[in-house]
């Protein structure tokens, strides 16, 4: 395994220090907002951590496509660790939302479409786990694997049209609000904090993301090392 | 009929198949043996089309693998250890069945005589899950016979039968070898082979380490070679 | 004939012949959808005015547990004896075999459901016969049998087999489950068209999506 590279060091640096400024930002910064109060502040990482959460899943179905078409293995060391921390930052989405929805609607968790679909999206990674882990071959387990990032992939949109038949109550963040919705409106002091975490957060990401990976890659030289001393 | 370059097959990690070189030609009847766990069924299952190579050549009667696979298929019949049959359909459905897929037309009277072939014609209309295991292996050849095909494999086609079905599946084997059918066997257990087979090769570490003809070799010293092969 | 549907018919004409005569699937797929009515009617205590917002509800998550009853043991039948590696022999689209597999699994939900419907109706006294519900349970079991189908296929190849289709199933049926409910709740409670179509037309393009996925990547998962 070579050394970490260079860009990685900085990049380390750089996620740190993305965080302490993004904490700034929606902890200081920030105006307090008028209707929500200070519980709002934690919208900039609720924000931030689902925005990543599904890039993560969108690269994990991107990099299953480029597997099934490679058949190469270290794509699929790829998809796992875009998935892992997607499982991540969805979790941390979703338990963020339930803080902030407490005192805003006055519960912890409603079936409201965009909750719902984080929940179910966090459904399909376990589901994805549990498929792997019943498979003892390594080139099924990434063939599987990718098939089912991709019917993933492809049926979390449908999913959130779905529920958005039946109801919805989250607030509106970009575009306008259909009736019954709340829009959220922001100040342009609102609007820097709210880039900076998004930012901050896809910095963090990319950090993660390549860390996992060189684990992933590590992994796959341990298993080959065990089969060779066996042998 | 057969021809395979530096075939290498690799399971993630694991390495099966490590540079095969392996040639037959039409009307040859090869056995391939081996240890148990020596990569015959992973060869085999790349010969039928099953699993892809990971590296190497493959052409089965001039067509390439994996891409020409529907030609290869057309001409291969294929026999393993499990029948690849369904045993709520009686024989004759299964074997009508197998013929649809090969786009067989007007196949009643192909079905007949594959029938007689293998002594099922009594039991046509019975089910396959009424059979006994060696009942089964016969129509699992029926089966592999059905469409003329050029090449057939037998992956250890004994395995689970009496004596009485394993002398039976012989002079099956027998007929089909003096129709000039080119075939490939599988088999840990030298004594099966050594009636039938033109050529005796043997698969050991990924590798095809020994090959002989049957001239070459009698009775005796088979035992010797493989041995040999096995330690080389 | 083209040798595609040749294949496609001969696949689901054995599926459907080793049904009749066993009748495994059907009489598993029934009964067991008849005690989960049973237990809901309990569950739900169904009275009249429950019943009209609940029936289609009932109804849906009856069908997908039956639906993966019967799609797990298809696919078993398969590797049983191992007749998928022999349907993999022939010299057919890979296509072929999967859609194939899709009609069977289609016609033993939709018989499922062609039994279901009326003992419902007779036993709360509601009528289910409405040409809309019909389709909408057309659109939903084939969205469902065709990522099912699939799905089973990898499922019966794992150490776990069973026991994982539904953990991978479920939670990408879920909008056809939805979906499903939305638009038969609607033709059941006499909505207008415009009401009920959001709902039909998310049902059409989640068969038309998934489907066409499932279709593209059936030989992955069936060739090694």
């Amino acid at each position: 395994m070579s050394p970490r590279p260079l860009v990685l060091k900085i990049l380390d640096v750089l996620a740190f220090l993305s965080l302490v400024v993004a904490t700034y930002f929606a902890l200081i910064y920030a105006p307090t907002e008028a209707v929500m109060g200070e519980v709002q502040r934690l919208f900039y990482f609720h924000v931030g951590t689902a925005w990543v959460g599904m890039l993560g899943f969108m690269f994990a179905a991107g990099f299953g496509i480029v597997y099934l078409a490679t058949k190469n293995l270290k794509w699929d060391v790829v998809s796992v660790a875009a998935v892992e921390i997607s499982v991540m930052f969805f979790f941390l989405a979703i338990a963020l939302g339930s803080i902030w929805a407490r005192p805003v609607w006055n519960t912890w968790w409603t079936w409201d479409p965009r909750l719902t679909t984080a929940a179910i999206t966090e459904l399909i990674f376990i589901a994805y786990f549990m498929l792997r882990a019943g498979i003892e071959d390594p080139e099924r387990r990434a063939r599987f694997g990718a098939v089912y990032t991709i019917l993933g992939g492809l049926s979390v949109p449908i999913t959130f049209l779905a529920i958005r038949l039946f109801r919805t109550i989250h607030p509106v963040v970009f575009g306008t609000a259909v009736e019954g919705q709340e829009q959220m409106a922001m100040t342009p002091d609102m609007r820097v904090a709210f880039v900076v975490a998004m930012i901050a957060f896809s910095i963090i990401f990319v950090d993660l993301f390549w860390h996992r990976i060189r684990i992933g890659q590590l992994h796959a030289r341990v298993e080959q090392l065990k089969l060779k001393t066996m042998s | 009929m057969i021809e395979v370059r530096h075939l290498v097959k690799q399971f993630g990690p694991k390495t099966v198949l490590r540079g095969v070189n392996f040639c037959v030609e039409r009307g040859e009847f090869v056995a391939l043996l081996g240890p148990n766990g020596a990569g015959k069924t992973t060869f085999l299952r790349i010969l039928a089309s099953l699993s892809r190579p990971s590296l190497g050549e493959v052409r089965i009667a001039g067509y390439r693998l994996p891409h020409q696979a529907a030609q290869v298929r057309a001409r291969l019949g294929v026999v393993t250890h499990l029948p690849l049959l369904y045993g709520d359909l009686t024989a004759q459905e299964n074997l009508e069945l197998y013929a649809r897929l090969y786009g067989l037309t007007d196949f009643q009277a192909r079905i007949q005589e594959i029938l007689e072939l293998i002594g099922l014609e009594a039991r046509r209309h019975d089910l396959v899950r009424t059979f006994s295991r060696g009942m089964q292996q016969r129509l699992a050849i029926g089966r592999a016979l059905l469409h003329h095909p050029d090449v057939i494999l037998f992956d250890e086609p004994y395995t689970g039968l009496d004596q009485d079905a394993s002398a039976m599946l012989d002079t099956i084997l027998r007929s089909i070898a003096v129709q000039g059918h080119t075939i490939v066997m599988t088999s840990h257990d030298l004594a099966r082979a050594e009636d039938l087979a033109t050529r005796f090769d043997v698969l050991s570490r990924g590798v095809i380490a020994a090959s002989a003809a049957r001239h070459e070799l009698n009775h005796t010293n088979l035992l010797a070679f493989y041995k040999q092969a096995l330690t080389s | 004939m083209p040798l595609f549907l040749r294949a496609t018919f001969a696949i689901v004409r054995k599926d459907l012949t080793a049904e009749f005569r066993s009748r495994e699937l059907f009489s598993a797929m029934l009964v067991f959808s008849l005690l989960v009515i049973v237990i809901y009617n309990f569950a739900l205590e169904l009275t009249p005015t429950i019943r009209r917002e609940v029936t289609s509800g009932v109804l849906w998550t009856t069908f997908a547990f039956a639906g993966t009853l019967g799609l797990s043991r298809s696919m078993a039948v398969e590797k049983d004896r191992g007749s998928l590696d022999g349907l993999l022999l022939a010299p057919v689209d890979r296509a072929a075999i999967y859609f194939g597999k899709v009609m069977s699994n289609l016609v033993f939900m939709l018989l499922v459901e062609v039994f279901i419907l009326p003992i419902y109706s007779a036993l709360y006294n509601i009528n289910l016969f409405h040409p809309g519900l019909l389709l909408v349970i057309l659109l939903g079991s084939l969205g469902y049998a065709s990522v099912g189908t699939l799905l089973a296929t990898m499922s019966v190849q794992t150490r776990t087999r069973e026991v994982l289709l539904p953990i991978l199933l479920f939670p990408v049926a879920i909008p056809v489950l939805l979906a499903a409910v939305k638009a038969s709740t609607g033709f059941l409670n006499g909505a207008t068209l415009a009401e009920i179509w959001p709902s039909l037309n998310l049902l059409i393009a989640y068969d038309v999506i998934l489907s066409s996925a499932a279709f593209m990547v059936f030989d992955q998962v069936v060739e090694e």
